[in-house]
Order: C-alpha cells, then structure tokens, then sequence
C-alpha cells in the first residue's frame, strides 16, 4: 500500500511478481485490498511471538516432528474479533437440500434415518457456533429426505434457542396453500415466532403431476397461490376461488398467525424477473441460490429486484431485502482445502461432471480454501448486490460425512461469520433496513397502528 | 450504406477442415452478393471445435461460461447465420446440434440461415434436407430454399464449377433475404421494467 500523506494524493495498491508490477488506484479494488491488509495485520502474531514460531518450526524440521502451535496473540483475531457483538445488522446461517448422497470417497450412503438426524444436528451445531438461520429445502422423490419440512423444523424448534428456521424452499407451486398456512403458522407458535420462509417453484418436472399441477403453469401458480397464502393469514374469513384449487367459502386458517403477524417470506429465483417483480410487489424479501451460475445473473436478478421494489413504493432500492446463498469448503491451508473438497465437487449431484473446480470457483461464487479466502470473496458480494441483510452457505451436500460438515460449521461460526458481522456492519448505512424479524415486524406492525386485516384491503 | 453481421458457425472436427472450407466460401461469397447490393457485410466465425469443452461443460453446469457465450451473443445478435457442419452417421455431428441445444429456444426466430454440410460422399447430400432443415424449422429460423453439400470429389475441381455455382446461388438468396430487412435486434431484455404490471398479473388470467 502505498500512502502519500504529504501530497494528500489517494493511496495506491502496489502489486509485483516475477514478471510485472502493477498499481491499482480505483477506489473499490484499493478498498479491498486496504481491507485485506488490515486483516492480515490484525491476524498476524507479533514480532517477538512470530520469531519464536519461526524458531519452533525450524526446530521442528530438525527434529522431524511436529511444531507445537503457538496461538495468535493479537488483541483482534480471527477467531475472536466481533464474536461477543451480535449486533444481527446482517444475519448468517446455513441451508440445505436434504439429499442422500454417497460419500465418493468411501461409497457409504447414509441411511434416510442418520440422514435427517444429521439435519438436526447440523441445526444444532449451528446455533452453537453463534449462526442466526437454519433453513432446509422442500422434496418429493428420492434421493431427499426433506418431504415434511415443519416436522423437523418443529423439532429444531424444540431443541434450540435463537436459531430463525427457515426453507430453501417451500413449493408455492405444488403444495397446497391452504396447508402452507396451517403448517406454518403452527410452526410459529411452537418455536415463539422463530420462522421465516423462502419460496420457490421446484424444477423437477414430475413433481408437478404428482400433485395435480403442470410445471407449464410455474408462474401462474406461484402467483395464484402466493397471493391465497397471503390473504389466508392476513383474513380471519376467506372466500376465495381462482384457476388452480377448489375454492374457499367462509374458511378460517387455524391456528393464526402468532401475534397477528404472519411469517416473513423470500422469494427464491435463479433466473426468472417474474419471481423477483412479485417479492418487489409486496415488498417481500428476494433471495438468489447463488450457487450455481455465474454472479452476473445474481447481479441481474437482484438489481430488476431493488429497482421494482423502490418503484411499488417500499422504499429506496437500497432498503429492499436481499438474500444471498454461497457454497464454501475451507481448510487452514488452501491447497488442503482444494484436495479434501475436490472428489466431492467432481461427482456432486447438479454440477459434478462438469466444470473443473478450478473453473467452477472462477465462473461461480463457490469458494475452495482457507477462511480468509472465504471472508474476502464474501465481502465482494456486496460489490454487485449492494448491502444485503442474508447470507446463506450450503455446507451439507454432496455426500460430504456429518463430522467434515460440523467442522466446517465451526470454522465458519468462529472464523468467517465474526469478521464478516464486522466488516458488513462498518459499511452498512444507516438507512439500510436489518434482516426482517418476528420482533421487527410485530414492532412495526404496532408502529404503523395498523393491522393486518386493513394491510389486506389493500393488496 | 447499411452494415450487416454475418455469423458463421463452423463445426468442423480437423484442421483445415472441409467444413470450414466451404463455410469460408460461403461466407465469402454473400459478403460479395451483398457489396453487388449496395451493402456491407461483417463475418464472425465461430469454430464450434473451440468450444467443444465449453459445450459439455454448459449441458452439465447449466450455464455458457464467458468464452462460450461471446459465441452464442455473436450467433444470436447476427443478422443472417452461415450453419455448416460434417454429416456424422447420417445427421449433423453432435458437436454441432449441442450449440443449438445451448441457445435459448427464441434466439434465431426469424434469423436468415444458410444451411451448409460436408461429407466424404455424396451419398449423405440429404442430410442437409432431412435433418439440417427441420432443426431450424424448429428453432423457427428461416433456412434459405438452396442449402449446400459439398463432398469429397466436390473440391477435386476438373473444370466444374458445381459446387461455385451452388456457392453464389446460395449466397445471393441469402443476401436477397437481408436486403430490405431492418437491422437485426438484440433478443428483448428480459430485465426491463415489465410491460404487463403485476395486478394484471394477478387478475388478469
């Protein structure tokens, strides 16, 4: 970094390798690169600490075992740094398909049973190391385990304090939304408004007929039914009758929402503007996968999202409520990452068989390596979404065993999250709501001294 | 003077290939029907061999990674396409049929197309008619009436000038089919404000 203090002129980032030097002198790449500077700074042990690892290490080789570690000792590490804040300006959890898959390395395939306990246990550990959402998705055919989303999301409920429980998604499409309302208002009151949900169409083509439906109709039915599963929690009495389901005539969804407040929902789309105008209409929340295509869809997506959002009259395009998911696998040491992770990306359902995982993670937000890799590439999502209120990473798939995905989980809680917390708080204006929550809303719902039956004669 | 964009989209397996040969042919002589028009033309050529990983890659990972999809943008915001390909067990090869597998189903509707194919024999010459033709039928393009085989003994030359004389008929059906025509549109942007608000949306079904 270089700084010129006297001259007043703005730093400039000054990089050098074997065959070129370069400097860099936007603002946003000498942001990162201060940012990442600072990182390294406030990680790095002091000098006398590192002389004596140094020392240690070289003892070590000449010994030909190994080192003992030596902690970092800085007043802010990685480690601690923000942990104890828990501000929840941004919040950062976890969701999951529920798939059963083989482990390649071993060719062990969990039973469905160990599978849905590790979903538990994935939940749990979550909430130990200090995450704020636990969300599972919704499927009806093998190799998924995750039909019945309010079963375990109610047991989670049971055994956790803190933890939002959330879908990744619910199938407005295909699922009754009669019974969307009862299972989750229920789920509501079991888990003290601890629920939010995210939804979605499905993309598997004979789910649709399964259930009655055509996936022809995906929009026309996530329209239809998102716009019943509104009105049901928002009317005491609901007649209704539309193209897609046999009407209503004077029926009650029991029990109502808790408070009086329904559920807050997402809508989750890869690639289709209509999902996005319709989160933008009520002014829900929008939600991008993120996962799987390259970040300049996201982009898209989100921007048509935030635009139509302030032109519905919600608000500036910066207060809409954006949610992004992400896929990370992390070691100390990158190339360990690289290495652990490759024979699971190489075969992984959806994307396997494809792309290399060196390709992937440059086409892809995927990120393969060390924390601060993680950190740094996370941190840039803002770049082309603007401040966001969710993070969501995708930690249990692809055949990857239980005890490598609660290691995981601890990295990111301890590691990733607390910097991230940080460094997304610094930036974040004050004007740029929080991520919506049961208190949020109610609190809102009080302020505005409106209730939910006059918001309902408007939409 | 108006401007056109001519894609070509060679699949050809070798180099140098035939199929590149007679798309560069091809290519050359609309080029040349549009200047006896009073119109100037620009080729891009896209070697599907090129984008032969990039292909599979897109079928598996769901997405044209940025190589791939300067090659779809300069197929689809062409306005006339060159489609050549080598008949592979009776068909156009495979290579071939995943790039227009890749491009979205409303990409060429209304494009001018210029059918080309290549084989060792003119034994396969039909493929052009049998296969060729009812792809882009689908796709809802309009393939020019002459389409042009050429086989092996094609370039042999002995004085014919067969395979020229099919060349230039093709190219000046081809040319005769931009001429008149606005320049081609980019598809619609799928992220502009939405012309059917979403109280219709809702109401109007």
């Amino acid at each position: 970094m270089l700084n010129s203090p006297a001259s007043g002129a703005p730093d400039v980032v000054y990089l050098e390798n074997k065959t070129r030097i370069s400097f860099l002198d936007t603002e946003a790449e000498v942001h990162r690169y201060t940012r990442a500077f600072d990182l390294i700074s406030d990680m790095a042990l002091d000098p006398d600490r590192s002389r004596a690892v140094l020392e240690d290490e070289l003892a070590a080789l000449g010994n030909d075992r190994v080192a003992p570690r030596v902690p970092p000792a800085s007043s802010c590490t990685l480690n601690q740094c923000g942990s104890d804040e828990r501000e929840h300006e941004m919040q950062f959890g976890i969701f999951t398909v529920g798939d059963v898959t083989p482990d390649p390395t071993t060719g062990r395939t969990p039973t469905e049973a160990e599978r849905l306990k590790s979903l538990v246990t994935i939940a749990l550990k979550a909430e130990e190391v200090g995450l704020d959402v636990f969300a599972q998705g919704q499927h009806h055919n093998p190799p998924f385990v995750v039909s019945s989303p309010t079963t375990t999301l109610g047991y989670i409920a049971a055994k956790t304090e803190k933890l939002v429980l959330s879908t990744s998604t619910t199938l407005i499409t295909t699922t009754d939304p009669v019974k969307i309302a009862e299972d989750f208002a229920t789920l509501q009151h079991v888990a003290d408004g601890r629920v939010d949900l995210m939804m979605g169409r499905g993309n598997t083509g004979p789910v649709y007929p399964w259930f009655g439906k055509d996936i022809r109709d995906g929009i026309p039915l996530a329209v239809e039914n998102y716009q019943l599963l509104r009105r049901l929690w928002r009317e005491d009495v609901v007649d209704w009758s539309g193209q897609f389901r046999t009407p209503l005539q004077g029926f009650t969804s029991t029990p109502r929402p808790l408070d009086g407040v329904p559920p807050f929902v997402w809508h989750g789309s890869i690639r289709s503007p209509q999902i996005a105008e319709q989160a933008a209409y009520y002014g829900d929340g929008f939600f991008h996968n993120h996962i799987f295509w390259p970040a300049s869809h996201t982009q898209q997506m989100v921007e048509f999202y935030r635009r139509r959002f302030e032109h519905y009259g919600h608000g500036s395009a910066d207060q809409a409520i954006v949610g992004l998911g992400g896929q990370v696998f992390m070691r100390k040491n990158s190339q360990d990452a690289v290495k652990e992770f490759r024979p699971y990306f190489d075969v992984a359902p959806v994307y396997g068989h494809g792309p290399s995982l060196e390709e992937f993670t440059s086409q892809t937000p995927l990120t393969v390596g060390s924390p601060q890799q993680v950190i740094e590439r996370t941190l840039g999502f803002r770049d082309y979404v603007g401040d966001y209120q969710r993070q969501l990473f995708l930690m249990d798939h692809a055949g990857l065993p239980l005890k490598t995905v609660l290691e995981q989980l601890d990295i990111l809680g301890e590691e990733v999250v607390p910097v991230l917390r940080r460094e997304f708080a610094a930036l974040k204006p004050a004007h740029v709501p929080d991520a919506p929550t049961h208190a949020s809303l109610v609190a809102a719902r009080d302020a505005a001294g409106s209730t939910p039956v006059a918001e309902a004669a408007t939409r | 003077m108006t401007t056109r964009t001519i894609a070509v989209v060679s699949a050809g397996l070798s180099n140098p290939s035939s199929t590149r040969l007679l798309a560069d042919r091809l290519a050359t002589a609309t080029v040349a029907a549009l200047r006896a028009r009073g119109e100037d033309a620009t080729v891009e050529v896209v070697e599907l061999r090129e984008h032969a990983r990039d292909l599979a890659d897109d079928l598996t990972s769901g997405f044209a990674n940025e190589s791939l999809q300067a090659a779809i943008d300069a197929v689809v915001g062409a306005d006339a396409v060159i489609a050549v390909t080598p008949v592979f067990s009776a068909s156009y090869s495979g290579l071939f049929k995943t790039f227009f597998d890749v491009l979205d189903q409303d990409a060429l509707i209304g494009t001018p197309v210029l059918l080309g194919a290549t084989a060792g024999t003119a034994r396969h010459s039909l493929a052009l008619e049998y296969a060729m033709r009812p792809l882009f039928a689908y796709l809802r393009a309009v393939p020019v009436p002459t389409g042009v085989f050429a086989a092996g003994e094609d370039w042999a030359g002995g004085g014919s000038t067969a395979l020229a004389d099919r060349v230039d008929r093709a190219a000046g059906e081809l040319a005769d089919s931009l001429t008149g025509r606005p320049a081609a549109t980019r598809p619609a942007d799928p992220f502009a404000d939405p012309t059917t608000s979403f109280e219709e949306l809702l109401t109007g079904r």
